[in-house]
């Protein structure tokens, strides 16, 4: 008798208790379930909600890397410490195990809490409904640290997680019934609440607001910032960042949303496991090209001044968009969210196009809310089921059509 | 109560409860959205209902008899909108900073589907005193939400209730603020009332499993 099935037989054991659900919940994260289906016909697939939500947790991880090395990085940096690294991306300048550090220490306790309140309010209302708890958390909780500033208070990740599961997933049935992507609506709620700590040129610099205060309490320091490229773009400044910079992710942003290699990859992956859809990646893709030439076009035929203050954003090359800001994150892991996006094949790619249309317009038209690739994935995730509606709709009346004419 | 008979009692106790007009029946949602940002506009337009309603219950149930059943609607209308202006005049001689943040929301007090449909599915068919009792209670119940949103919202929007400041000051960093707290400003915005009336609901049919719809 090992471990899983002593484990195993003090669940049978107490089948009654309250407690229960919570036990599982470990105990199916921990080690697969010894049960087997007893009766009628037996399909055996490898790849289980549990296998999905791990395989795009593997995804996230060169991104979660990534990310504590480059806060590391851009707090260095910022503050004066290092030079800017000459080989970008595959310089050893970068990845140094003192950027990885104060990333470290800045991104795992924002993992922990992630985690660590999400799943306590599911095992919570698992108990209270007492069902077996879903392992929907699973990637929400990693979503969330890597789509929010550096600089985020713990408290107030706390706060919105306990806000985005309750009111974005269980008042609706829990995971697999929700509208609206549980990672967005935390990091929408964040946004609105407390935008203080979402944009501007202070929090995506590990550091920055904290030198802030002491400057404030009558310090002698110089005071730091690191604005984002949207940031600055808005504000119509220029920024210092090239193109491979972008691509590589050497750039301020939130956590695990500024490496476009990463993510492509990341992308591939998803592609090639099958979990991710191509479809909606490759739409939205496509959906915000579309928009981003229409804007190239509109300064280019000259209907807009050079003084309007869209004019930066309106002017910015229309494949930068793909990489910057949070358009390739939110596109891969959050638009192919497949219990919020469209589920049929057609409604894909509508849905998938204007999640890209739509962020870009966002985006160039809405200053005050610099990152429109949050809005436009919740705002496409009320629509999928509209969408969907339509799509099968027009099926049946194309086969009602060709019944006809066979009768006739 | 020795006061009301049980069932005059029921009048103004139902509407508080489980015959609530925002959280049951659904009327007069945008008001609760509008103008709960703050404690104070809340209580006010509690009161602008409470006099509306109750006053109009009356003179609607009074006439009842007389109103010719295809103009109804307008008498109605016209009634409301009477008294609507006599509590916009009373606020703007008397509170003009807050009928000024109230702004609109007084006048569309004429729209406020509770009203109109306590007119129709009560004063319409009962004597003047029972109509008044409907209309108090209504309002009450009415009234009762609002000031829960609006506490909530103002609290955990501004920190301050009734335009005290409960919580210490957000600028020189006393009280809960010098642990770094802040305010949630999302609060302030609309949607937020939508999901506070929500919680309000979801609260009041756990408790009662009878007002759950299938």
């Amino acid at each position: 008798m090992g471990l899983k099935s002593n484990l195993h037989n003090f669940r049978e054991k107490n089948k009654d208790k309250k407690w229960l659900p919570a036990f599982s919940a470990i105990h199916t994260f921990l080690f697969l379930p010894n049960e087997t289906t007893h009766n009628g016909t037996h399909i055996k697939a490898a790849d289980d909600l549990k296998r999905t939500m791990n395989t795009v947790i593997l995804a996230m991880i060169p991104c979660l890397l990534f990310g504590m090395y480059n806060a590391g990085y851009q707090h260095h940096l910022a503050f004066g410490e290092i030079q800017q690294a000459t080989g970008g991306f595959f310089s050893s300048e970068f990845w140094t195990l003192d950027n990885f550090m104060v990333g470290f220490w800045k991104v795992i306790p924002l993992v922990i809490v992630s985690y660590g309140v999400g799943l306590a309010i599911e095992i919570f209302f698992a108990m209270k409904n007492k069902h077996e708890v879903e392992e929907g958390y699973l990637v929400t909780g990693m979503l969330v640290p890597l789509i929010v500033p550096i600089d985020t208070p713990l408290w107030m990740l706390a706060v919105a997680v306990a806000f985005g599961v309750v009111i974005g997933k269980e008042v609706f049935g829990g995971t697999g019934m929700n509208i609206l992507n549980p990672a967005l609506t935390i990091r929408a709620f964040l946004f609105f609440a407390y935008p203080t700590w979402m944009s501007g040129d202070k929090v995506w610099v590990q550091g920055a607001v904290e030198r802030d205060q002491m400057i404030a309490a009558g310090e002698n320091l110089d005071a730091v910032s690191g604005e984002t490229i949207l940031g600055s773009l808005a504000q119509g400044k220029d920024f210092v960042y090239d193109v491979w910079d972008m691509f590589y992710g050497l750039i301020p942003g939130s956590v695990g949303e500024t490496s476009v290699l990463l993510i492509l990859l990341a992308g591939l992956f998803l592609i090639f496991t099958k979990i991710g859809s191509w479809r909606i990646m490759l739409s939205s893709v496509i959906g915000a090209l579309v928009m981003g030439l229409i804007f190239n076009g509109v300064v280019s035929s000259g209907w807009i001044s050079e003084s309007s203050k869209f004019y930066s954003l309106m002017n910015t090359e229309f494949w930068h968009h793909l990489l910057i800001g949070g358009f390739a994150f939110g596109t891969v892991f959050m638009a192919t969210d497949p219990v919020t996006a469209s589920q049929t094949n057609k409604g894909k790619w509508i849905y998938g196009f204007l999640v890209g249309f739509i962020s870009i317009m966002i985006r160039v038209f809405n200053p005050a809310y610099p990152e429109g690739v949050m809005l436009a994935i919740l705002l496409m995730n009320v629509f999928a089921p509209t969408i969907d509606h339509y799509v099968v709709q027009g099926n049946v009346k194309k086969r009602m059509k060709r019944l006809k004419v066979k009768t006739a | 109560m020795g006061l009301l008979s049980k069932k005059d009692a029921a009048l103004i106790k139902d509407p508080l409860a489980d015959n609530n007009p925002i959280t049951i029946q659904v009327l007069g949602i945008c008001s609760a959205l509008a103008i709960t940002a703050e404690l104070e506009a809340s209580i006010v337009m509690s009161i602008s209902v409470l006099f509306v309603l109750g006053v109009g219950n009356v003179v609607i149930s009074l006439m009842r008899n007389i109103i010719p059943s295809k103009i109804r609607i307008i008498v109605q209308l016209i009634v409301v909108a009477t008294l609507v202006i006599i509590v916009d005049l009373v606020l703007k001689a008397f509170a003009y900073e807050l009928s000024k943040t109230l702004s609109v929301f007084v006048g569309l007090i004429i729209t406020n589907c509770i009203i109109m449909g306590r007119f129709e599915a009560f004063a319409l068919g009962n004597g003047p005193w029972r109509s008044f009792l409907d209309g108090i209670g209504n309002a009450l119940g009415y009234a009762v939400i609002l000031i829960i949103v609006g506490f909530f919202r103002e609290l955990l929007g501004s920190g301050t209730l009734l335009g005290i400041p409960v919580l210490g000051d957000p600028i020189e960093k006393t009280g809960l603020y010098a642990f770094g707290y802040e305010n949630n400003g999302f609060m302030l915005l609309s949607p937020m009332a939508l999901i506070v009336v929500g919680i309000i609901i979801w609260v009041q049919r756990t408790r009662n499993k009878d007002l759950v719809e299938d």
